[in-house]
């Protein structure tokens, strides 16, 4: 057993935190697109649209079902065989696109609960006044939903900011890469992934303490 | 003038309105009574359009509508020309009082917001409840809420008012409060057909009460009449059995 080379680590600190931006790049603009189809998924459950249900159920199922690093797998190196047009996508790209469909998958079925967790005389109440289905949804039934699924999907985006670091399996230079390519000259593997982790878990806590604010936030909302 | 002939509305075998006819004047207070089951609310539903009846035909002014039949825009309009006061007030959880009775007049009436917010915060005087203008639902007592949910019935001016046995869901306490607004709104000549188990409430303000059994309006007549001298055997028992 050797002592842990603190100095080492400190100088690789800075060096780490310059992937941060990528890190969260990918994250959120995975978890923006995931949410835009998360909640086209979940709308589509909620009304089953004939004909269209048995193939939300089929993505939901299937992303669910298998692991994320064998989907990232399946589009970055197997998909292009098949589909030629995907060659030029290059690693960042697909790892955004595993990212977003995976997580969406799984954002559906909550948002899916939230909406059907708003009280349903408030759907007739705003059927009955004369609303159409799409202003129901977007000023009565959506933002209640939201706020009820908001704690949920903060949990989604910390396992998505997590979920980047499997980009690195896709030939990402991120957090991961960067440290494997530092560590693969001075041989301080321990150090360096140890600085990987602590970086990913400082931020990961950020989230955590700014997910109980919003708890809090919303708990108080529409209550006065 | 609200003409509404044939209706029928079935739950898979079962037929829960059974071809209803039934005219209201235009000023006209009706209330419905009747034992539980018998498709009181049903019949409100079908003429919101809530239930989508399978059979019968509408008429609310010009509006003239066949349930079997109607396009999504003839529901809308028929929504437009009725209001809907829910048993369980069914406010909106995201919205305070004042923009509950605002959503349908801007959402749907498309008037200005300025406009809507003069109207409700006028609705809510007249619901006495002006200092609960920015409380949000959760914050008031049933009773309070009920009224807000009046409140935005009354905004919509529409052509006929549907109560659903306003008062059935709240504590005894607040029953009182919310039977006064409707009679102050029942004094305004609005045309009124209310589901109620206040009989004391219905012979004061009904101009006409029905009897309904089994899907039927089985009898109809002045308040005196229906309880002073009841005809059929089945609202006899009903009368008694509630002790009115
Ligand atoms: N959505 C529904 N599906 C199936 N049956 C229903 C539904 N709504 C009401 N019913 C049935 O229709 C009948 C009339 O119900 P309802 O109109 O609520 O009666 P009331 O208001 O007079 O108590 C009842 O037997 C009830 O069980
Ligand atoms: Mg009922």
């Amino acid at each position: 057993m050797r002592a842990l080379d603190l100095e080492y680590m400190l100088g690789l600190v800075p060096v780490i935190l310059g992937y941060v931006p990528l890190t969260l790049f990918m994250a959120l603009v995975g978890m923006a697109l995931a949410l835009v189809l998360a909640s086209l998924l979940a709308v589509e459950r909620v009304f089953k649209v004939p004909g269209l249900d048995w193939l939300v159920l089929l993505f939901i199922s299937f992303f669910r079902g298998t692991p994320l690093l064998v989907q990232l797998f399946l589009f970055y190196y197997g998909l292009p065989q098949v589909l030629a047009f995907l060659t030029q996508i290059n690693g960042v790209t697909a790892a955004i696109m595993g990212l977003t469909l995976h997580f969406s998958a799984y954002m559906a079925e909550s948002i899916r609960a939230a909406i059907a967790g708003v009280d349903r005389s408030q759907w007739e109440a705003a059927q009955s006044i004369g609303m159409t289905q799409g202003q129901m949804m977007r000023r009565i039934v959506l933002p209640q939903a939201t706020r009820i699924a908001a704690p949920t999907l903060v949990n989604y985006f910390i396992d998505m900011i997590k979920g980047t670091s499997l980009a690195f399996t896709l030939g990402v230079t991120e957090m991961m890469g960067a440290a494997q390519k530092e560590a693969a000259g001075s041989f301080r593997y321990f150090e360096a992934f140890l600085v990987v982790a602590i970086i990913y878990w400082v931020i990961v806590e950020a989230l955590n303490q700014g997910q109980k604010r919003l708890e809090l936030f919303l708990n108080r909302a529409y209550a006065r | 003038m609200i003409d509404i002939r044939g209706l029928t509305k079935r739950f898979g075998e079962t037929t829960v309105i059974d071809g209803v006819d039934l005219r209201i004047a235009h000023g006209e207070r009706v209330v419905v009574i009747g034992p539980s089951g018998t498709g009181k609310s049903t019949l409100l539903r079908c003429l919101n359009f809530l239930d989508r009846p399978q059979a019968g035909q509408i008429s609310i002014g010009d509006l003239t509508l066949d349930a079997a039949r109607a396009s999504r825009a003839q529901i809308l309009a028929l929504r437009r020309r009725t209001a809907f006061v829910f048993q369980n007030y069914a406010l909106f959880a995201n919205r305070t009082a004042k923009e509950n009775i605002m959503e349908a007049l801007v959402t749907v009436q498309k008037q200005p917001r300025a406009e809507a917010e003069a109207r409700a915060l006028a609705v809510l005087a007249e619901t006495g409840l002006s200092d609960k203008a920015d409380s949000y639902p959760a914050a008031l007592s049933g009773g309070q809420q009920q009224r807000v949910g009046i409140g935005r019935a009354m905004a919509l001016h529409a052509d006929l008012m549907l109560f659903d046995e306003p008062t059935s869901a709240l504590d005894p306490e607040w029953v009182g409060e919310v039977l006064d607004l409707m009679r102050r709104v029942a004094a305004r000549r609005q045309t009124m057909l209310i589901v109620t188990h206040e009989m004391q409430f219905a012979r004061e303000i009904a101009d006409r009460i029905l009897f309904m059994h089994s899907g039927r309006i089985v009898e109809s007549g002045p308040p005196e009449q229906i309880f002073g001298a009841p005809k059929d055997e089945r609202l006899q028992r009903f009368l008694s059995r509630v002790g009115a």
